[in-house]
């Protein structure tokens, strides 16, 4: 589309200085993709602070159990006097680690597998079966499984999570790869004595990339959302970290005389939820119009 | 078509065949050790050495595999660490629950994420669609505990309209089994809803464009009759299809709305297992949950005949 004209676009746009009017379009166009963003970059912001934040996470006073919100701890206190707020904007670190870890390596083996399975033919079907087991486990039992074994860690919660996330984008890379393969500009490539390697590197793997980015984000939520329930369910992050699952776990017997305890946590976690999954639906309608005409 | 569903039933028995080597390659490669999780933190390494013999630890894992495929083949899943009991009979016991609460979940979410869907889709770019799907952006966004809690905080700490959590066997009356499903239902199926209403919505927003629907207004056909038969039986098959595969949501969604309002179902037999490291039960508890996920999806497949007579196998 061109530009529009100044004179045309009437008094106001007229009125408004030029760079100016570019930002104002761009959230107008986007409102998701903005919205979505502002708020995870506040959270994100927060998390990176958090150490150098008044308020102390870990600190136990028993002479400051469950204060409701307000004066020195603006979201009150838990049942062993600490402070909400502190433990919220902690949370978010684990949280949001979580999110990215589970997203870029879930997406970086997923890519590895899919490409192969598109690219390399006697490999699919073996491939795409075991992908199709993966999903049929039920992805919070199995990383209950795994982590049950294990020691708790943020890092086997990552790798818990990561396991039924891959077969997903299996999926996504391979059904890009196969529609790809019987482009024209694939077989000129062949014709042209370019090597399977070359050929799924430098032409195949660049299409895949859009789709890819707006996948990597609904899986940073639902990692998000997982983390949040195994450490709830007892089976993540360890106890002394504080995360949002496990605040919720530890309140949950002080709901009607504390609600603060649970909901502070509670909205935080629904809050970035939200915030992600509203940036990979502005994502997928910028980068991925295929998939935004379809939902 | 019966060729095609016995078909269907050995790629079933495939697919179950890679879920049991998955679940138990993953959690034998796992870096712990369940005979030192079963000796206990003060155990000596003779006893752990000991354990694991008992328990054929030692084996090479091929051989390990065969012990476990055979008698998971036969009904064995094993017994508990904790009680010795039989897991198939673990399970068993906290069938009801489950059940109930599963299927009271379908009953309420499918009937109203359909009407959701469909009514937004006809009144698409109104304010009733934009709610309608605010409302299922929330439901993805909203943890279900969270949600859980939200709603005995409203309806049964607050209005007490409702107990707080629980559960009431069958057998003890209808009544008081009704009112404990409530809010544990509702819990687990806002995300259930969420999915597919928006599913509903997009494939009906296709359908209502076709020409057939154009022709069966214009010949006076009435609108609820236009959007329920016309349109909605013809959008079914991609809407049937969400519905097996969020049957996966619900899996998932049990064991933390058990765990959230008390019930003594499947779920929490899990969650109890984990502090306990009980992994024969979780174990088995996955290898259930899978077999039933992939069930359904099976008859999923073979309900698009019903739905859909052009489908032909």
């Amino acid at each position: 589309m061109t530009e529009v004209p100044v004179l045309e676009a009437g008094e106001e746009l007229a009125a408004t200085p030029r760079r100016l009017v570019r930002p104002w379009r761009f959230i107008r166009r986007n409102p998701s993709l903005v919205a979505g963003g502002v708020i995870l970059a506040i959270f994100a912001i927060l998390a990176l602070a958090a150490p150098w934040l008044p308020g102390d996470p870990l600190t136990m006073k028993p002479s400051n159990r469950l204060l409701p919100p307000g004066g020195a701890f603006p979201l009150g206190t838990d049942s062993l006097g600490r402070d909400v707020m502190a433990r919220v904007i902690h949370g978010a670190r684990v949280s949001l680690f979580v999110g990215f870890s589970v997203a870029i390596m879930s997406v970086a083996a997923g890519l590895a597998i899919g490409l192969v399975a598109g690219a390399v033919r006697p490999t699919d079907t073996p491939l795409m079966r075991l992908m199709d087991a993966l999903m049929a486990i039920p992805a919070i039992l199995l990383a209950i499984a795994l982590i049950s074994l294990t020691q708790a860690s943020v890092t086997t919660v990552i790798i818990a999570i990561t396991i039924p996330e891959i077969p997903r984008v299996v999926r996504l890379v391979r059904s890009v790869v196969l529609s790809v393969r019987e482009q024209p500009y694939i077989e000129a490539a062949i014709a042209g004595g370019a090597r399977m390697p070359k050929i799924i590197l430098r032409h195949i793997l660049p299409s895949t990339i859009p789709a890819l980015i707006v996948q990597a984000t609904y899986i940073c939520a639902s990692a998000i959302l997982v983390e949040a329930t195994l450490s709830f369910l007892g089976a993540g992050a360890p106890p002394e970290i504080p995360s949002w699952g496990n605040m919720i776990a530890s309140s949950r017997l002080y709901l009607a005389r504390a609600p603060w305890t649970i909901f502070c946590p509670g909205l935080a976690l629904a809050l970035v939820v939200l915030a992600v999954n509203l940036l990979g639906d502005g994502l997928r309608d910028r980068l991925d119009p295929r998939l935004a005409r379809r939902m | 078509m019966i060729a095609y569903a016995l078909r269907r039933l050995a790629s079933l028995v495939v697919v179950m065949a890679l879920v049991g080597i998955c679940v138990f390659m993953l959690l034998h490669l796992a870096p712990g050790d369940p005979a030192a999780i079963i000796a206990g933190d003060n155990a000596s390494p003779a006893q752990i050495a000991a354990i694991r013999k008992n328990l054929g630890l030692d084996d090479t894992i091929f051989v390990q595999f065969w012990r476990w495929a055979t008698a998971v083949l036969s009904g064995d899943f094993g017994v508990s660490i904790f009680s010795n009991a039989p897991v198939g009979m673990l399970i068993m016991q906290r069938l009801e629950p489950t059940v109930s609460l599963t299927l009271a979940t379908l009953l309420f979410a499918v009937p109203s994420a359909l009407l959701l869907g469909v009514l937004s889709a006809w009144m698409v770019g109104t304010t009733i669609d934009r709610m309608a799907m605010a409302v299922s952006v929330l439901g993805f966004a909203a943890p279900t505990f969270v949600v859980g809690y939200v709603m005995i905080y409203v309806f049964a700490i607050t209005l007490k309209w409702l107990p707080v959590q629980g559960y009431a066997p069958f057998a003890n009356g209808i009544g008081d089994w009704a009112r404990h499903l409530v809010l544990p239902a509702l819990t687990l199926g806002l995300a259930y809803v969420a999915l597919i209403a928006r599913i509903t919505r997009a494939t009906m927003l296709d359908v209502l464009s076709e020409d057939y629907i154009r022709t069966a207004k214009a010949k006076g056909v009435e609108t609820r009759s236009v959007l329920m038969k016309h349109a909605l039986r013809n959008a079914g098959v991609p809407v049937v299809t969400v519905i097996g595969i969020g049957i996966a949501l619900l899996i998932g969604g049990v064991v933390v709305t058990e765990t959230v309002f008390n019930i003594p179902g499947i779920g929490r037999l899990v969650v109890d297992a984990i502090s306990k490291r009980d992994y024969p039960i979780i174990q088995g508890v996955i290898l259930v949950f899978s077999a039933v996920y992939v069930i359904i999806n099976l008859l999923v497949d073979l309900s698009y005949t019903l739905i859909d007579p052009r489908i032909r196998y």
